[in-house]
C-alpha cells in the first residue's frame, strides 16, 4: 500500500523524520518496500524570477535570461522555451542539480558562445507531468529563492507491504494508530462529522442474504454535481497512493477506502428501479462490471441488485450500468459488511481482484459503517454539493468484540523478552484493546487477526521491539553430536559423490514434463497430470528421470557439447495407496555422444555404448552397497530401450535394482536427440539394506596361504548362449576350488562353425592347505568341461 | 714365455675390438670354450711334471683369468651401450596430451543441502522428508489455512484434478511446511528436524521458477521461545557463511502457521558490486535483505499435529536453498539451476571430494 507522508500526518501528530518513520514501520511489522521522496529528486531546483529576456545573438530560438535566484547577483541562463519572458516566475535548476527526467547533471556551460548558469525547467523535466510545451510558470506570489521541493510541498510516499492479517492497516488511519503505539507520535483519529439528513432515504434497502451480507447501510444524496474533477488535495492523496483520479464521486469513495480502509460504493439513482437488495445471485445471472468485463454468477455469490438486475458483485466490484457518470445527479451510497470468507470464494471463482475485495476478504471494521457513511457523505457534499437524506439501515454487522483471557507472563514464555506488565497494558491500550484489571482483554472488532493469547504476545512484542529479544542458545545434548542422517540420505549422498567421481555432472531437472514425454515412459493412467500447469511443457509429473536428462543432454548437444554425461538423483511420481502419491527415489544417468574424443594415441572418437551404461549401473550399485556379484542380468528394460541392447539388473527374479542400455531409436526420435544415447536408472528403494549388524569390525583377514593358479578354457557354444550362463556353470563346477571365472575372449567367424561362437574363460583355482596335484587339476578341468557341456558348450580342440 | 704373452695381447686386443655380443660370445668360445685355445693350454698342465706345473700353472691361470675378466668387462660395456641405444630410440614427446578422464560435479543445491545437514546435525536436528505431491489438508488446513483463507490464494498452487480417499484435493506442495505436520504426527514432541526438498509455485520470471528448494526447520520442546529462534538462525547462518559478523534483523510479519511471526533480514555489504552477507545492514554501504520467514508455531498447528500446545511450544522457519546457494557461491541466475548445462556444472559444480564436514568448514572455497 502506498501513501504520502502528508496523508499520514492527518492521522499522526509527529516530528519524526522520514527515516525514523520508515524504521518504525519496519520495526512494528509493516515492511517498507520503498520510499519515494520527491524532495530528493528536486534538490538543487529553486523558485526563480526572470528579470530580463533577450534574444540570443547567434540562435533564433534561444533567449538569454537574467534570472534572480534570491541570493547574490542575477544569473545568466540560456533558455529555449517560447514562454520564457521577463517578469515570470519559474523553476531554475542550478549547476550540480540532476534533472529527474533524464538523470543529466546540470553544469555551467556555454550555449552557442553564451554562458549559461543553469536551466529553467519544464513540467516533464521535473517528472511532475507530461507537459513539455514550455517552462513551468509559477504564481506571482511564489517566493523567489525558496527550494522548489519546499515550495511545491511535495510529500514523500511510502510503499508498505501490509500483511494479510492486518486489513485494519489497509487505510492510512490504521497505520497511524500502529505507529503511535510504536512511539512515533500521537494518533489523531478521523473526526466524524454529524450529517443532518433531510427526510427518509427514498430508495428501499434490504438484505435478503444476512449470511453473505449481514449489514447494508445507505443513503441518497440528491443534486450532486459530478462534472468537475475532485479537489486537488483529494487528487494528491490518490495519486500518491498510485490511484488515478476518475470522477469526483468515485474519487471520494476511493479516498475513504485509502484513508480508513473502508470500501464503499456509489450508485446512480436514476439507473435503479425498485428496492436495492443484498441477495444471492441466481445461477447464470450476469453483470457487466466496472472493469468492462462481464461475469457470470452463481447462487453462492452475494450481489446487490434491484428489480432490473445485478448492480454490484457485493464487496468486489460495482456494475458499469449504475456507476456514477458525469451526468449523475442523485446517488445512493452503499456501506455494507460482507462475509469475508464468501468474498474470498466469490473472488477466486470469478478470478476477480479489486481493492475492495482485498479489504473485505480480510475483514473490514464492522463498527465503522455509520462513521464511514458519514465521512463519505461529508466528502461528497463538500466536493459535489447535494443534499443528503437520512440513513437507511438493513441488518446488523457482527460487532460483538472478542475477549481474550491473557496471562502477561506468556509474553516472556513465548516471546522470550520480559516486558513489564504496565508496559504491556500500555501497548495494548494504545492499539485500542481494552485491558481489564484481571487481564481480560477486549479486542477491537476491526482486529480480525486476534484469535488468542499468542496474538496478544505478538502485539506486545512487535511494539516493544523484536530487537529487544535476546538470543538464547538451544539446550544442547551432552557430548559429540549424534549422527542424524537417515539410511536413504546416506545412500543418496554416497551415490551422488560416487557418480560425480565417475565423471558425471549432477543435474537438477524439472519434476514435470510435457505429457507426451511422460507418456512415452509410463502408462498414462499412472501419471499425475496437473490441472493448472504453468505451460504444457510442465504438465505431467515425471515417471522416469531419463526424459528430463535427455532434454538437458539435447540442450547441451545444441550448444556444441561433443559428449554429455549427466546424472540426477530425485523422485519418480506414481499413484499410491488411497489416492496418495508413491514417490520413488531414483538415480538416473544419461550418456550421450562421444565417450572419448579423437586423439593422437587412440585415433577416432569413441561413442558410448550399452556396456558404458552397464559399467555405471554396476559401479553405482556397488557404491550403494548392493550385492553386485549376485545380480542377474535379465531383459525387460522397457520399451524406451533398444530391445537388443538393454537389460535389467535384478536381485532374484522379481526385484529390479536398475535398468540400463542403449535407448530405442524411437525414443531418440521422440526427443529429437541424435544417438547413440545410453541411459541408466537405479531404483534406490529396491536396493536391500546392507546385511549384518551395526558393528564396524570386518571379518578376520585370512589370505590364502598358497598361490592361486589359472587355467584357460576355450569353448564352442551356441551363438545365442548368454555368456553369463556359461560362466555361472563353470563357476559352479567346483565351488570350493574355483574362486572366479571370467570371459576374456569372444569370437565368431572364420574357424568357428555357423551358429556357434567361441568363448574363452579364465578360471582361477585356489588351493586350500596344500597345492593341487596334477590329478586334482585334471579332475577339476573335467568338471568344468562337463558343466559347460550342459550349456551346450564343447571344448575347442 | 713370449707365447703366452702374445696370446694374452692378441686375445685382449681382439676382445677389445669386438663390436657386438655375438662376436664376443664367439671369442669366449674360441678362448675359453671346451675346445678353446686357453682351455687347451689348461689341459696341457696335466701332462707336465710337478715342477713345470708349479711354474706354468699360475701363468696359464692368470691368462685365463685376464681373458675371462676382459670378456666380462666387454660384455657389460656392450650391454650398457645397447641399453643406451635402446633408450635413445624410445624417446616420447611428453608434451602430447595424456588420456583425458572426465571430471564430474555435484550440483550446488545438493552441496548446500549437505552443508545444512552437517550444521544442523551438530545442533541436534535430524532430517525429515515428506511427499511432494501433497493433499490440501497437510499443505494448508493443518497449517491454519482454512479453505477460504486468503493466504491460500497467495501461494500460487499447482493442483491436480484428483482427490484422495479422504476427499482431500491433491496438489504440489507449496512449501516444506507439511513435513512439520507429518513429523510431529509421527514422532510427537520434543522434536528437532530440518526438512529440505523440492517445492512448487505457479510462478515463473527472472527470479522465480515453478520449482525450487526449501529447507524447513522445526523445534518443539518445553520452554522454547523467540530467543531460541533468533539464536538458532544466527548460529546457523554464522556457521553456513563461516562469518562471525552476520547480523540479523527480525521484523514482525504474518504467516498463518506461526504466531508471533517473524521475517528475518540479514545485513549485507557491497563488495565490488556483489552483495556479501555480513555486517550491520544499517551501517553505511550496507543494507538488509529478506532471507527467511519464521515464527513460533501457532497452537492450532500443534493441535492439528497432535501436540499439546499447553505443554509444548516451538518455532519453525522456511528458507530457500537455491537462494542460499546463490548468496554463498555467487550464482546470479536461478533458472540456470535447472538447465543441466554442462558448462554451468563445470563452473559452479563441486568436486565429489568437497563433502562438507565441520572440521574442515562446511563450505567449499572457490
Amino acid at each position: 500500500m502506498k501513501f504520502s507522508l502528508e496523508w499520514l500526518k492527518h492521522f499522526l501528530d509527529t516530528d519524526a523524520s522520514l527515516a525514523e518513520i520508515a524504521a518504525a514501520l519496519n520495526r512494528i511489522g509493516h515492511e517498507v518496500e520503498g520510499i519515494e521522496d520527491p524532495a530528493d529528486k528536486l534538490a538543487g531546483f529553486r523558485v526563480a524570477k526572470v528579470l530580463t529576456a533577450e534574444k540570443h545573438p547567434d540562435a533564433d530560438k534561444l533567449q538569454v535570461l537574467s534570472v534572480d535566484t534570491g541570493d547574490g547577483e542575477p544569473l545568466q541562463v540560456v533558455c529555449g522555451a517560447p514562454n520564457a519572458r521577463s517578469g515570470m516566475k519559474g523553476v531554475l535548476g542550478l549547476p550540480g542539480a540532476v534533472v529527474p527526467a533524464n538523470g543529466m547533471e546540470l553544469r555551467k556551460s556555454a550555449i552557442r558562445g553564451v554562458e549559461s548558469n543553469g536551466m529553467m525547467c519544464s513540467v516533464r523535466e521535473l517528472e511532475l507531468g507530461d507537459e513539455h510545451d514550455g517552462i513551468i510558470e509559477l504564481p506571482e506570489d511564489a517566493p523567489v529563492g525558496e527550494s522548489f521541493a519546499d515550495y511545491s510541498d511535495a510529500s514523500p510516499v511510502f510503499d508498505v507491504a501490509i500483511t494479510p492479517n492486518r486489513p485494519d492497516c489497509m487505510g492510512v488511519m490504521g497505520i497511524a494508530r500502529d505507529l503511535a503505539a510504536g512511539g512515533l507520535g500521537t494518533f489523531k483519529p478521523v473526526e466524524v462529522p454529524t450529517i443532518d439528513g433531510e427526510g427518509p432515504c427514498p430508495v428501499e434497502i434490504r438484505t435478503d442474504d444476512p449470511e453473505g451480507c449481514p449489514a447494508f447501510y445507505g443513503r441518497v444524496i440528491r443534486g450532486v454535481d459530478n462534472t468537475k474533477p475532485s479537489p486537488e488535495w483529494i487528487q494528491r492523496g490518490l495519486k500518491a497512493a498510485g490511484q488515478r483520479p476518475i470522477s469526483a464521486l468515485v474519487d471520494c469513495t476511493n479516498y475513504l477506502m485509502l484513508a480508513c480502509g473502508r470500501p464503499a460504493h456509489v450508485y446512480d439513482v436514476a439507473k435503479l428501479s425498485g428496492p436495492v437488495v443484498a441477495r444471492r445471485a441466481q445461477d447464470g445471472e450476469t453483470i457487466g462490471a466496472l472493469n468492462e468485463k462481464t461475469y457470470t454468477l452463481d447462487d453462492t455469490m452475494t450481489v446487490i441488485a434491484d428489480d432490473a438486475g445485478v448492480h454490484d458483485i457485493g464487496g468486489i466490484m460495482g456494475g458499469e450500468h449504475s456507476g456514477a457518470t458525469e451526468g449523475t445527479t442523485d446517488v445512493l451510497l452503499e456501506i455494507a459488511y460482507f462475509d469475508p470468507e464468501r468474498i474470498g470464494v466469490t473472488g477466486r471463482k470469478l478470478g476477480l481482484a479489486s481493492d475492495a475485495r482485498t479489504r473485505f476478504e480480510r475483514g473490514v471494521d464492522p463498527t465503522f459503517l455509520d462513521d464511514g457513511l458519514a465521512l463519505l457523505t461529508d466528502l461528497i457534499v463538500q466536493t459535489c454539493g447535494g443534499a443528503p437524506t437520512e440513513v437507511a439501515r438493513a441488518g446488523k454487522p457482527p460487532v460483538e468484540p472478542m475477549v481474550v483471557p491473557f496471562d502477561p507472563a506468556l509474553t516472556s514464555r513465548l516471546g522470550g523478552v520480559d516486558v513489564a506488565e504496565d508496559e504491556q497494558r500500555r501497548i495494548l491500550t494504545e492499539l485500542d484493546f481494552k485491558v481489564g484489571p484481571d487481564w481480560q482483554v477486549t479486542c477491537p472488532p476491526r482486529r480480525h487477526d486476534i484469535e488468542g493469547p499468542a496474538d496478544l504476545v505478538e502485539e506486545v512484542v512487535r511494539i516493544h521491539g523484536l530487537d529487544k529479544v535476546a538470543s538464547v542458545a538451544l539446550p544442547r545434548a551432552d557430548g559429540v553430536a549424534q549422527p542424524t542422517a537417515s539410511p536413504l540420505q546416506k545412500l543418496e549422498r554416497k551415490l551422488r559423490r560416487a557418480a560425480a567421481a565417475r565423471g558425471l555432472n549432477e543435474a537438477v531437472t524439472w519434476s514435470f514434463l510435457p505429457t507426451a514425454d511422460a507418456e512415452h515412459f509410463a502408462d498414462g493412467a499412472q501419471l499425475w497430470v496437473l490441472d493448472n500447469p504453468i505451460s504444457e511443457d510442465m504438465k505431467a509429473m515425471r515417471p522416469s528421470l531419463i526424459p528430463g536428462l535427455l532434454a538437458a543432454a539435447k540442450r547441451n548437444a545444441d550448444r556444441g557439447a561433443p559428449g554429455t554425461r549427466l546424472f540426477e538423483i530425485g523422485r519418480r511420481y506414481f499413484r499410491g495407496k488411497n489416492g496418495s502419491s508413491d514417490e520413488k527415489p531414483t538415480l538416473g544417468v544419461v550418456l550421450v555422444g562421444e565417450k572419448t574424443p579423437r586423439g593422437w594415441a587412440q585415433g577416432k572418437a569413441s561413442q558410448f555404448d550399452a556396456f558404458d551404461a552397464k559399467a555405471e549401473a554396476l559401479a553405482l550399485l556397488e557404491a550403494a552397497g548392493a550385492p553386485v556379484d549376485n545380480l542377474m542380468v535379465m531383459s525387460e528394460a522397457g520399451d524406451q530401450f533398444h530391445p537388443g541392447q538393454s537389460a535389467t539388473l535384478r536381485l532374484g527374479p522379481k526385484n529390479v535394482l536398475a535398468r540400463f542400455g542403449a535407448l530405442h531409436p524411437k525414443t531418440l526420435k521422440a526427443f529429437d536427440v541424435d544417438g547413440p544415447v545410453v541411459a541408466v536408472e537405479v531404483f534406490l528403494d529396491s536396493i536391500p539394506a546392507k546385511k549384518g549388524g551395526s558393528g564396524f569390525a570386518r571379518p578376520t583377514y585370512t589370505p590364502p596361504a598358497l598361490q592361486a593358479i589359472t587355467r584357460d578354457f576355450a569353448f564352442l557354444v551356441p551363438a545365442d548362449l548368454a555368456a553369463a550362463d556359461l560362466v555361472r556353470a563353470v563357476r559352479g563346477a567346483d565351488k570350493q576350488a574355483i574362486v572366479s571365472a571370467r570371459v576374456f575372449d569372444v569370437f565368431a567367424g572364420q574357424g568357428v562353425p555357423e551358429g556357434k561362437k567361441s568363448v574363452a574363460v579364465e578360471v582361477v583355482l585356489q588351493p586350500g592347505e596344500k597345492s593341487f596335484t596334477d590329478e586334482e587339476i585334471k579332475a577339476i578341468s573335467d568338471k568344468v568341461i562337463a558343466a559347460a557341456a550342459k550349456q551346450g558348450a564343447e571344448l575347442r580342440g | 714365455m713370449t707365447d703366452l704373452a702374445n696370446m694374452r695381447d692378441t686375445a685382449l686386443a681382439r676382445i677389445d675390438d669386438t663390436g657386438d655380443a655375438a662376436a664376443l660370445e664367439a671369442l669366449r668360445v674360441e678362448f675359453l670354450g671346451k675346445q678353446g685355445s686357453i682351455s687347451g693350454l689348461m689341459k696341457t698342465l696335466g701332462k707336465m711334471t710337478p715342477e713345470e706345473r708349479q711354474t706354468e700353472a699360475p701363468k696359464i691361470q692368470s691368462l685365463r683369468g685376464d681373458v675371462a675378466d676382459a670378456i666380462a668387462a666387454k660384455k657389460e660395456q656392450l650391454e650398457e651401450a645397447e641399453l643406451e641405444a635402446r633408450l635413445a630410440s624410445e624417446v616420447l614427446d611428453l608434451t602430447l596430451p595424456a588420456p583425458a578422464t572426465p571430471k564430474g560435479s555435484v550440483h550446488p543445491v545438493s552441496q548446500v543441502m549437505d552443508e545444512l545437514a552437517e550444521i544442523f546435525a551438530d545442533l541436534g536436528f535430524t532430517v525429515a522428508t515428506g511427499p511432494e505431491i501433497e493433499d490440501d489438508w497437510h499443505n494448508f488446513t493443518a497449517l491454519n489455512m482454512a479453505e477460504t483463507h486468503p493466504a491460500r490464494a497467495m501461494h500460487d498452487t499447482f493442483y491436480f484434478p484428483d482427490v484422495d480417499t479422504d476427499g482431500r484435493r491433491m496438489l504440489l506442495r507449496t512449501h516444506t511446511s507439511p513435513v512439520q505436520i507429518r513429523s510431529m504426527a509421527e514422532q510427537g514432541a520434543p522434536i528437532r528436524i530440518i526438512a529440505p526438498g523440492r517445492v512448487y509455485r505457479s510462478d515463473s520470471d527472472a527470479t522465480h521458477t515453478p520449482m525450487f528448494h526449501q529447507v524447513e526447520g522445526l523445534v518443539i520442546d518445553k520452554g522454547i521461545h523467540l530467543g531460541h529462534l533468533k539464536w538458532t538462525l544466527e548460529t546457523f547462518l554464522k556457521a553456513f557463511f563461516e562469518r562471525d559478523d552476520i547480523v540479523l534483523r527480525l521484523r514482525p510479519s504474518y504467516f498463518p502457521f506461526t504466531e508471533p511471526s517473524v521475517e528475518v533480514d540479514v545485513g549485507w555489504q557491497d563488495v565490488n558490486g556483489r552483495r556479501v552477507l555480513g555486517g550491520d545492514g544499517d551501517a553505511p554501504g550496507h543494507g538488509w535483505m529478506e532471507l527467511l520467514g519464521s515464527g513460533m508455531v501457532n497452537r492450532r498447528v500443534l493441535e492439528f499435529a497432535g501436540v499439546d500446545p499447553d505443554v509444548y511450544s516451538g518455532f519453525a522457519w522456511g528458507l530457500g536453498v537455491d537462494r542460499l546457494a546463490m548468496l554463498k557461491y555467487g550464482m546470479d541466475d536461478l533458472r540456470a539451476f535447472f538447465d543441466g548445462d554442462y558448462r554451468w556444472a563445470e563452473h559452479y559444480g563441486f568436486s565429489p571430494f568437497d563433502q562438507p564436514t565441520l572440521s574442515a568448514g562446511v563450505g567449499a572455497r572457490a
